[in-house]
């Protein structure tokens, strides 16, 4: 048998709290197999708050269930706090998890809830109350202690989930989308709310989403996951502005794509205009907020047509096309009166912000 | 290309867990029936190649007589084989009081199932209870029941005697009618169960699309409900016909000895007849008519199931 | 006739062949409950009302007998089919799926399929030929029989159960440091607790209405309330046999209650 090979581990620092060594994991056997992981390597650093971000089914669950203990990995190894813990079940793992569906006991009360991982590791009575009350507190949920947790509402349940999960101490704490069931305002009280508990907890927080803006605002740094593969490791601002590929630039907020070849400082484009660019690759990228609308005569501005325009309230959205066909979209503030001023079949020239295109690989 | 991956051995240990613990945790259930449920009827399928005792049991000689019984008998004289008439009688008796409880179950718990399916929800629990509460109660019972009511002195023959529609009493006991009537009373559940279960996940605004359509009732009956219902109707005729084909209490009782079906017949070989492997004969072969019968209702439910998805 | 409207799901006939069924599916039981109360010892004139033959099947010896058999048969069948049962009803559900699992379940069906009367032949030659090699004429035989074919029945809606269970929730156990056994008992059963009561109702009940297989497993002196009964059948009848139906189907009735109580508390 052949076995999977890949590129070596990451070098192995004295901070990490989980490392994934070149981890695949299949479903099925044979030629129908189904890599979920397709030899994904990574490094949790103790303390922060990392976040997997990637589109459904690229592998998130997956990987965190491999981390949980949930799973075995096809191949490679799973280290925790540098322990290699492949094969241990999962609970002689000291990592806890959030579950999605919240997973609360409904035969049991919420301080019973909380206290569970504790009474599972046989912690004397007086400790686990105590434990309880201040896990109870630290979600701000004492009031309740004694109610079955099928009476409460979907916030107060992430909640106890959170707290059963917190309690018992985990090196690192799991969570699965942990608010995509809530409301939109619930949803952004709870963001704060779990920043809050890692920051006061300091403990490492793994946490899935494929909420972009859940990840720009909340994590320390992101991986961005495609097809059971890492695409790009950062904190959010790297991830934003210097997306490694097509990729991820196009699933974090919105992008123009403009091909070009990559010459001395800067980008060369069909026309044979050449812009100032930073990095390397057959394709130049530029946000539509960085895009500037200049009269057609401006100095150094791309001539273009202006094909539509679309209000929405705070900001307009101009769509362009260049001379060569290429397709572009503008994101400019929209005036006090509303009316942007372009109108379809207007020719403008095009400006761009200093550094604010990229040159990146497809 | 990727070669196709091969489990880990952590993974293997996990499947390899799965599947012991499955199997530990189900061995003593396995282990009871085979050895009161399943194991026996390996006896009984040797039993009926050996040759009859004379006080009963058997003696351990190969024989296939027992086989040779279920159609033919030997005549006492010249030895000769001929069809035992009486046998094919019994046979036909319970082939023919099968089906017919079949129908009757049919005509009657169609309408039943339908009635209860469209009640409203309280009130169709209450129905659903009514009906579910004879299907648990004991057959003996039900049998000694309807005996009550059929007896020459029994409670029909005194109303239709007091409101003068008939002179004498009916002698309806000890008869196949009797049998028939019998078995239709106690299985009746067992049609209206599957049936209502169908009935129940019926949609019922296909009868709106069908009357829209111009269908009469009795057109929507016949071209809408009763095709796509069909899979709960095969499993009722089913649920009742394999018990009837291999009824025993209801016959007895009801039929009172002259009138057997295959079930009697069985319990005889072991009984008064004396002839063991005859009865062991005529079990697997009562079994494999079943299991046949089984096997036509799964491949009817599965065939219903595929076009539908 | 209020609402003239064009109701869609009625059938001409329908509703009163329902009624009439429902009517000719209970005057019998109803009669035959009303007669166990007769003061005289015809069955179906009717002379008064009269506990008399309550009476008289409580001092009957063989009936006590025969009933305290059926009872103690069914407890212990009961009580053996629900154990295993849920053992193989976790075996079969609270994993991923692995070989054979198929095999287990049509296995632990299959008493559902075969006819009783081969069983119960299957039983009479099998058990007859241990009971001359060991000398042993018990009740364990009967308890064997009946605890085998009550396995299905208290399978079914013990599986059922897990199958509506969250997975999650014993996953969830596994994280907070539960052992698989910690995770069975503190997670698994209680939750499972009402199923399991189902279970052992029905199998309960089912061992209590059993004849056949009683009939022909059975060894002199051993007759349980049905076949006590369908001995009787053959002479001439007293309400004496109303009195004991009636004492067997009001306990029936009473299990089946509780079955459906249990049940609805779920949702
Ligand atoms: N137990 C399993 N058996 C077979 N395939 C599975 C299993 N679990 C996951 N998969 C497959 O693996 C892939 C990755 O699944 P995973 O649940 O990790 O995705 P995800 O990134 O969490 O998606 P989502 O955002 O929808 O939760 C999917 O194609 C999924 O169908
Ligand atoms: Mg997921």
């Amino acid at each position: 048998m052949i076995k999977i090979t890949g590129t070596a581990g990451p070098i192995l620092s004295v901070n990490a709290a989980i490392m994934a060594r070149d981890v695949t994991k299949a479903f099925g056997q044979g030629e129908t197999a189904l890599k979920a992981l397709d030899n994904v390597s990574c490094e949790i650093r103790t303390g922060e708050f990392f976040t997997l971000l990637g589109p459904s089914g690229c592998g998130k669950t997956t990987l965190l269930r491999l981390i949980a203990g949930f799973e075995m990995p096809t191949a490679g190894q799973i280290l925790i706090d540098g322990q290699d813990v492949t094969g241990q079940p999962p609970n002689r793992r000291a990592v806890n998890t959030v579950f999605q569906s919240y997973a609360l006991f409904p035969h049991l009360s919420v301080a019973e809830n909380v206290g569970f991982g504790l009474k599972m590791q046989g912690r004397p009575r007086a400790e686990i109350a105590a434990t309880v009350r201040e896990m109870l507190a630290l979600v701000k949920l004492e009031a309740l202690a004694g109610r079955r947790t099928g009476q409460l509402s979907g916030g107060q349940q992430q909640r106890v989930a959170l707290a059963r999960a917190l309690a018992p101490r985990p090196k690192v704490l799991l969570l699965d989308e942990p608010l995509s069931a809530l409301d939109l305002k619930l949803r952004k009280e709870m963001q704060v709310e779990l920043k809050r508990l890692q920051t006061e907890t300091g403990i490492t927080f793994v946490f899935v989403t494929h909420d972009q803006e859940e990840a720009l605002t909340m994590s320390d740094r992101i991986a961005v996951m495609s097809a059971g593969k890492i695409q790009q490791i950062g904190v959010p601002r790297e991830i934003y502005t210097a997306p490694v590929n097509r990729f991820v630039a196009d699933f974090i907020g919105e992008t123009n794509f403009i091909p070009a070849t990559a010459v001395p400082g800067g980008a060369k484009l069909a026309d044979g205009t050449v812009l100032p660019a930073e990095g390397e690759g057959s394709l130049l990228i530029i946000r539509p907020e960085q895009l500037r609308l200049l009269p057609a005569a401006a100095d150094g501005a791309l001539p273009a047509t202006v094909e539509s325009v679309v209000y929405f309230g705070t900001d307009t959205h101009v769509h362009l096309a260049l001379e060569d066909g290429t397709k572009l979209t503008a994101r400019v503030p929209s005036p006090a009166d509303g009316h942007s001023g372009h109108a379809p079949g207007q020719r403008i020239g095009l400006g761009f912000a200093p550094g604010a295109a990229r040159l990146i690989r497809e | 290309m990727s070669p196709p991956p091969r489990l880990s051995e952590a993974e293997d240990r996990q499947r390899r867990a799965a599947t012991r613990n499955g199997w530990l945790l189900s061995a003593p259930a396995l282990v009871l029936l085979f050895i009161a449920a399943s194991g026996p009827l390996l006896i009984v399928l040797v039993y009926s190649f050996l040759t009859p005792g004379k006080y009963g049991d058997v003696s351990w000689e190969f024989s296939t007589s027992g086989w040779v019984g279920i159609l033919f008998s030997r005549d006492i004289f010249d030895d000769t084989l001929k069809l035992a008439d009486a046998h094919l009688t019994i046979f036909w008796r319970s082939v023919k009081l099968s089906l017919l409880t079949t129908a009757i179950t049919f005509a009657l718990g169609f309408p039943t199932a339908w009635f209860i399916a469209t009640r409203p929800p309280k009130a169709r629990a209450l129905w659903l209870f009514l009906i579910t509460i004879p299907f648990w109660t004991n057959l003996l019972i039900r049998t000694f029941a309807i005996t009550e009511i059929i007896r020459n002195e029994g409670i029909l023959n005194k109303v239709l005697l007091a409101i003068g529609v008939i002179a004498a009493p009916l002698r309806i006991m000890n008869t196949d009618t009797a049998v028939l009537i019998g078995m239709a009373y106690v299985y009746l559940p067992l049609m209206v169960l599957p049936l209502f279960a169908a009935i129940d996940r019926f949609d019922m605004r296909l009868l709106e699309a069908g009357y829209d359509l111009y269908a009469s009732r009795m057109q929507v009956l016949r071209h809408v409900i009763l095709p796509i219902v069909r899979p709960g109707i095969v499993a009722g005729s089913i649920l009742v016909f394999v018990p009837s084909l291999g009824a025993y209490v209801t016959p007895r009782v009801l039929g009172g000895g002259k009138n057997m079906m295959i079930g009697n017949f069985i319990e005889l070989q072991f009984g008064q007849g004396r002839n063991w492997p005859l009865g062991a004969a005529l079990s697997i072969a009562l079994l494999i008519v079943v299991m046949l019968a089984m096997l036509i209702y799964v491949r009817a439910a599965t065939k219903e199931d595929t076009p539908h998805g | 006739m209020a609402d003239r409207s064009f109701e869609v799901s009625r059938l001409p006939g329908f509703a009163f062949t329902a009624v009439t069924v429902f009517l000719a599916l209970y005057l019998p039981i109803f009669t035959l409950v009303f007669f166990s109360f007769n003061a005289g010892s015809v069955l179906s004139v009717w002379q008064g009302w009269s506990l008399r033959w309550y009476v008289e099947a409580w001092q009957n010896d063989v009936v006590k007998g025969a009933a305290m058999r059926s009872l103690l048969i069914a407890a212990s069948a009961s009580a053996i089919a629900t154990t295993l049962a849920t053992m193989a009803a976790i075996g079969t559900t609270r994993r991923r799926r692995f070989r054979g699992q198929t095999a287990i379940y049509a296995f632990i069906n299959q008493p559902l399929m075969v006819p009783e009367i081969v069983t119960a032949v299957a039983l009479l030659i099998f058990f007859g030929v241990i009971k001359s090699w060991t000398g042993y004429q018990g009740l364990g035989y009967l308890i064997l029989a009946h605890s085998a074919f009550c396995v299905p029945f208290a399978y079914l809606p013990i599986r059922a159960r897990l199958e509506g269970m969250d997975l999650s929730l014993e996953t969830a156990a596994a994280d907070l440091y539960a052992s698989p056994w910690q995770a069975f008992r503190h997670v698994t059963l209680p939750l499972l607790a009402p199923g399991i009561a189902a279970g052992a109702m029905l199998a309960f009940v089912i061992s209590l209405d059993d004849v056949v297989i009683t009939e022909f497993v059975k060894s002199a002196g051993q007759d349980t309330l049905p076949t006590y009964m369908l001995g009787q059948l053959r002479r001439t009848l007293t309400p004496e046999v109303n009195a004991i139906s009636t004492a067997l189907l009001v306990l029936t009735v009473l299990l089946l209650t509780a079955f459906f109580l249990v049940n609805r508390k779920k949702d």
